[in-house]
């Protein structure tokens, strides 16, 4: 069971979180005229990277504060948390 | 027979406690202290079971959790278990144990016929006898599997013990309180850690129990127990006993499971039988020793033939002799204490060490104590079926490929030692690189990844004085580490014998022109020749012949037979054992009760339940109760005899036609504030929120971002800046969470905060066309006229002093009022509806009904909004802006969201105006068409209409626009049902929306 570390709350473990998916996608702006492929893009297709990722967790038991989270996803291993409003 | 291989006075038991058992229906006695194999060895029960595959007769070959046969099926306190090492059981007054594997009985056993025929078992003898016929697979073939396999059988009771689930952190968990657990936790306490020291079996000391060393002027033994003692009295400390740490997960999460009760005949109340520990641990010690391995040889399955360092434990701990004529085979020092302890004990033993002349302290003691030593020997088999009778010896070349003439000795144990293999379970588990080490021929520990340390032997040291010191280092330098405290205590003063070096020896060759089984893992009925066949076959990596022969697989995890098996790999490969590699080791290290996994989140408690303010009300009036998520809702009002059918009409139609009232405190409600609040709602919802006034609500529909609708309900504006939205019951949790995700991540620039008051407040929905007058009733000072709250129109008022909130809202298509009050009043307000509406002849409403009056009204929900539809297919399309954007918005351009023929929601009137269309028939135009019948759609919703007095259903259905008035067939092949049924629309009811506005 990972450990994380809620910028909020201190290290908590994971079943108090509920994953949320890759941090990096970015909505496109509301009112913008946006391509289907950028739209499918944003909507459908992820990466499944080996090794650092920064993937979204919801400190749903907790705060209830979306963060984000550099993972590795082979080794587990958590590099950095920051809170949703902050880049990794 | 009583215990006639028990000795007089040595061992740790208690032999004023006497106590009785059964073992194969047979009565036996054993003392307090003992296990299971003890008190059977004791009484000189060596044949305990049958093996996995031949059957062959199967004893005691360890004395814990090394123990791979003496597997039973335990009875206890009216339940059985399987699975269950009788090197593990504790002895309790009235066990009763059975052997496994076996029929009719262990000692005539009829599948032991396949020891006759095993040229038909060898590796992979699943793999390629099941293949084919194809056809014989479900009739023949997986029954018989099905019965061989497994040991023991699973009750099919439910468990009535109870688990527990504990959540634990530290500093510093120790894993085994042999001497470098007890020297690391003592250092690590000392200076101040928070420690958890784990011990798998009852006693604490480990190898101390059974060791003669001298460790500050005591015996080991005697000093375990000291360190022990005061380590209990530490506040900082927390020592557990039969406690087996069996996983090492990430992040430092170890798993370890209490056994509280199992020594116990009966669970004590207030106890649980089991209890799992979720430990995170900031540093562990993973202490977990060594274990003994064989040295492989002809028929070494055979009952009384047993490692050397188990023999010693039951000399030791329980004054159990194993054998009285034994033989001790070896090839390093430590079995020599093992044939002195005999010797002792007024036991000879004879020693065939494989090494030629070796010199050491305890060899020379054994000889000083006339014990027999053949050096340069070896046994080439064992002798007997049942027990060891005698064995067969030989001497041996130098080179150990050569055996001299083959010599009869007799004898009735064979204690063998074929040195030592680090228990590196839990080291490699960790993430750790665990690296080959020549000079004891296993694997060590390597690198770590995670906050972990592994010392004592299961590091590989062998030599006391160096666990001890480096235990006790390593104990201060984690603690310190932790603490930043800086207390030292030194190591104690250790003395030992010293052991000269090992052999690297470990199978016997094979005598010429014979044919003996030597086995490799013994819980799996491996043999040499079957890794030999699996080698010829082309199977090379390590994990492809472990799967193809199940080398080191099962319970026993290839504990005593994971070394000797790579040895035999790297032979016949002409590899060096690393670069063969080792199996990876997954937790659990040994087995682990399903009910201590589960713990107490079983049945009811398998979630939470949620139950309104008012539901003792509704128990009291004979609701009865239906599951909707967590909450439980009533389903209907029992009257009399009725059942589900004609209560839930007899509901709806004093609705339709007076007043009803239904609980719906378990809609989601969530309270949203802040300047920008119109402005997200304008972005959640796909209708225009801006201009909605105060004290009105509004319907609205969300999508997600790939334009499935994700919910509906209605949202009201309280007060300038304050918004009260409601979710469906089941979409309440997620719709939080989303709204969250945009406020946070998305959106942070909008001044917006959301907070859930589901639970804030109680809800009952008052809907009927004598719904008005009944309100007026409850709050005299308020107009309920069309003027004064017109529909969708919100106020607040005062029932009977109690602050209320009133919707004008309707999910019935009724005129209707949703009141919302705290939740400490809501059986208040209940009673108060009730009371008040008895005049407007009012009566409660469950969910059927409720689910009736929507469908006839042809008012979506969850069936027809299940994650694949989007506004179009749900008739929503009026509520989709198109001047502004919102979430999914985007997506709904998709040419296959938009295309003319998508489906859509109608309603469906069966032909005979009778037969009730079950929900997910297919609707088909052809009732006969050849299979597979094209599917036109699904009926989402049936009920009896009310109103029309006949059945209606909601379908989705392709093309739905435009196939009103048409007539298809709904088959329900699971109901054996084929409804010829005419599409209508699915606003059958009231289609303008009259009443709502009445
Ligand atoms: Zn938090």
């Amino acid at each position: 069971m990972l450990y994380i570390e809620c910028p909020y709350c201190g290290l908590r473990s994971q079943n108090e979180f509920a994953y949320g998916g890759d941090g990096t996608v970015k909505r496109p702006t509301l009112n913008k005229e946006v391509s289907d492929k950028e739209w499918d893009n944003f909507v459908y297709n992820r990466k499944s990277p080996r090794g650092k990722h920064v993937e979204l967790w919801h400190h749903i038991s907790g705060c209830r504060q979306w963060i984000k989270v550099q993972r590795d996803t082979v080794t587990h291993e958590i590099f950095k948390t920051v809170s949703a409003d902050k880049e990794i | 027979m009583s215990q006639t291989y028990r000795l007089n006075n040595s061992g740790q038991i208690n032999r004023d406690k006497k106590i009785s058992f059964k073992f194969n229906g047979k009565k036996y006695f054993g003392f307090e202290g003992d296990t299971l194999a003890s008190a059977l060895l004791a009484n000189g029960i060596h044949l305990v079971g049958r093996s996995f595959k031949y059957h062959r007769p199967r004893g005691f070959f360890g004395a814990g959790v090394d123990e791979p046969y003496a597997i039973v099926q335990m009875v206890r306190n009216n339940e059985t278990e399987p699975n269950v090492r009788a090197t593990e059981q504790e002895l309790f007054e009235g066990l009763e144990a059975k052997s496994v594997n076996c029929w009719p009985s262990v000692n005539f056993d009829i599948g032991a016929i396949n020891n006759f025929f095993n040229k038909f078992l060898p590796a992979g003898f699943y793999y390629k006898t099941f293949m084919w016929p194809k056809s014989f697979w479900y009739r023949i073939y997986e029954p018989f599997i099905r019965k061989a396999a497994g040991f023991g059988v699973a009750s099919t009771k439910y468990d009535s013990e109870r688990y527990e689930h504990k959540y634990e952190y530290c500093d510093l968990l120790i894993a085994g309180s042999g001497p470098a657990g007890l020297s690391g936790a003592y250092a690590a306490a000392k200076n101040g850690a928070r420690v958890i020291l784990a011990e798998e079996k009852p006693r604490f000391g480990g190898s101390l129990l059974t060791s003669e060393v001298n460790i500050g002027n005591q015996s080991g033994k005697d000093w375990a127990e000291k360190i022990i003692a005061e380590l209990k009295e530490m506040p900082n400390v927390t020592v557990k006993n039969r406690s087996q740490v069996f996983g090492y997960y990430d992040h430092n999460m170890l798993v370890m499971s209490e056994k509280v009760s199992d020594h116990l005949p009966k669970t004590k109340k207030f106890s649980p039988k089991q209890r799992l520990w979720y430990i995170r641990a900031k540093e562990v010690l993973i202490s977990s020793g060594s274990i003994e391995r064989p040295i492989v040889f002809g028929n070494n399955d055979t009952p009384g033939v047993i490692l050397a360092s188990a023999a010693k434990e039951y000399l030791k701990v329980y004054g159990v002799l194993v054998g009285k004529k034994p033989l001790v085979f070896t090839n390093n020092d430590s079995a020599y204490e093992t044939a002195i302890e005999f010797k002792k004990n007024g036991i000879d033993p004879i020693i065939l060490d494989s090494r030629n002349a070796p010199k050491s302290e305890i060899i020379e003691e054994a000889k000083n104590l006339g014990i027999e030593i053949k050096f340069s020997y070896v046994v080439v088999t064992a002798n007997g079926y049942k027990k060891v009778k005698s064995a067969q010896i030989a001497h041996i070349s130098s080179d150990k490929r050569n055996l001299g003439k083959i010599e009869k000795i007799n004898c009735d144990c064979i204690c063998v030692s074929g040195f030592w293999t680090p228990t590196i379970h839990l080291s490699s588990q960790s993430g750790n690189k665990t690296k080959f080490d020549e000079k004891i021929d296993a694997f060590v520990p390597g690198k770590s990844k995670q906050n972990e340390t592994t010392v004592g032997s299961a590091s590989g040291i062998f030599n006391l004085e160096e666990t001890i010191s480096t235990s006790f280092e390593k104990g201060y330098q984690l603690s310190k580490k932790i603490t930043n405290n800086d207390n030292k205590v030194s190591a104690p003063q250790v003395s030992e014998k010293k052991f000269t070096n090992h052999d690297k020896f470990w199978c016997v060759p094979l005598p010429d022109k014979k044919n003996f089984k030597r086995f490799l893992d013994f819980q799996n009925d491996v043999t040499v020749s079957d890794i030999e066949l699996a080698l010829r076959e082309g199977y090379r990596s390590i994990e492809h012949v472990k799967r193809y022969t199940t080398l080191g697989m099962a319970t026993d995890q290839g504990k005593t037979s994971n070394l000797n098996g790579l040895q035999l790999v790297s032979d016949v490969e002409n590899k060096v054992v690393p670069s063969v590699g080792h199996t990876t080791f997954r937790p659990p290290y040994t087995p682990v009760s399903i009910g201590a996994i589960v713990g107490r989140e079983i049945g009811k408690h398998s979630k939470p339940t949620r139950k309104s303010p008012m539901h003792s009300w509704h128990e009291k009036n004979n609701a009865v109760f239906v599951d909707a998520g967590m909450w439980l809702r009533p389903r209907y009002y029992k009257k009399g005899n009725e059942g589900l059918f004609e209560a839930s009409k007899r509901e709806a139609e004093n609705v339709r036609k007076n007043v009803g009232v239904c609980d719906v405190t378990t809609l989601g409600k969530i309270d949203i504030k802040g300047p920008d609040a119109a402005e997200f709602l304008n972005r959640v919802y796909t209708n225009a929120w801006l201009k909605l006034p105060v004290g009105k609500a509004r319907y609205g529909v969300m999508l997600r971002e790939d334009g499935i609708v994700m919910d509906d309900g209605t949202t009201t504006r309280i007060s300038e800046n304050h918004y009260h939205m409601t979710t469906t019951t089941a979409q309440a949790a997620n719709v939080l969470s989303h709204l969250e995700y945009y406020l946070q991540l998305v959106w942070p620039d909008l001044n917006v905060n959301v907070v859930s008051t589901t639970e804030q407040w109680a809800g009952a929905a008052i809907a009927g066309p004598k719904s008005r007058d009944l309100l007026q009733k409850l709050f005299p000072d308020k107009d309920f006229t069309n003027n004064g709250l017109p529909f969708m129109g919100y106020t607040e008022g005062s029932l009977f002093g109690v602050p209320a909130r009133i919707f004008r809202i309707s999910f019935s298509g009724e005129l209707a009022y949703e009141l919302n009050v705290e939740s400490d009043f809501g059986n208040f307000m209940w009673e108060k509806i009730i009371e008040v509406g008895d005049e407007f002849k009012i009566q409660p409403y469950g969910t059927e009904a409720l689910s009736t009056l929507r469908i006839e009204m042809g008012h979506v929900a969850g069936s027809e909004l299940d994650g694949r539809t989007v506004p179009y297919d749900n008739g929503l399309d009026g509520l989709v802006s198109k001047k502004k954007d919102f979430i999914g918005k985007r997506s709904l351009n998709r040419e296959a969201f938009k295309a003319q023929n998508r489906q859509r929601v109608v309603g469906v009137v069966p032909l005979d105006k009778k037969t009730s269309i079950p929900e997910g028939s297919h609707l088909v135009k052809e009732a006969t068409a050849k299979l597979p019948n094209p599917k036109l759609g699904h009926i989402s919703a049936s009920c009896w209409s009310v109103e029309y007095n006949n059945p209606f259903s909601l379908a989705i259905l392709k093309d739905g626009k435009n196939m009103i008035g048409k007539k298809l067939y709904a088959l329900s092949p699971l109901k054996k049902k084929s409804i010829p049924v005419e599409i209508v629309s699915s606003h059958y009811v009231d289609p303008k929306g009259e009443r709502v506005r009445s």
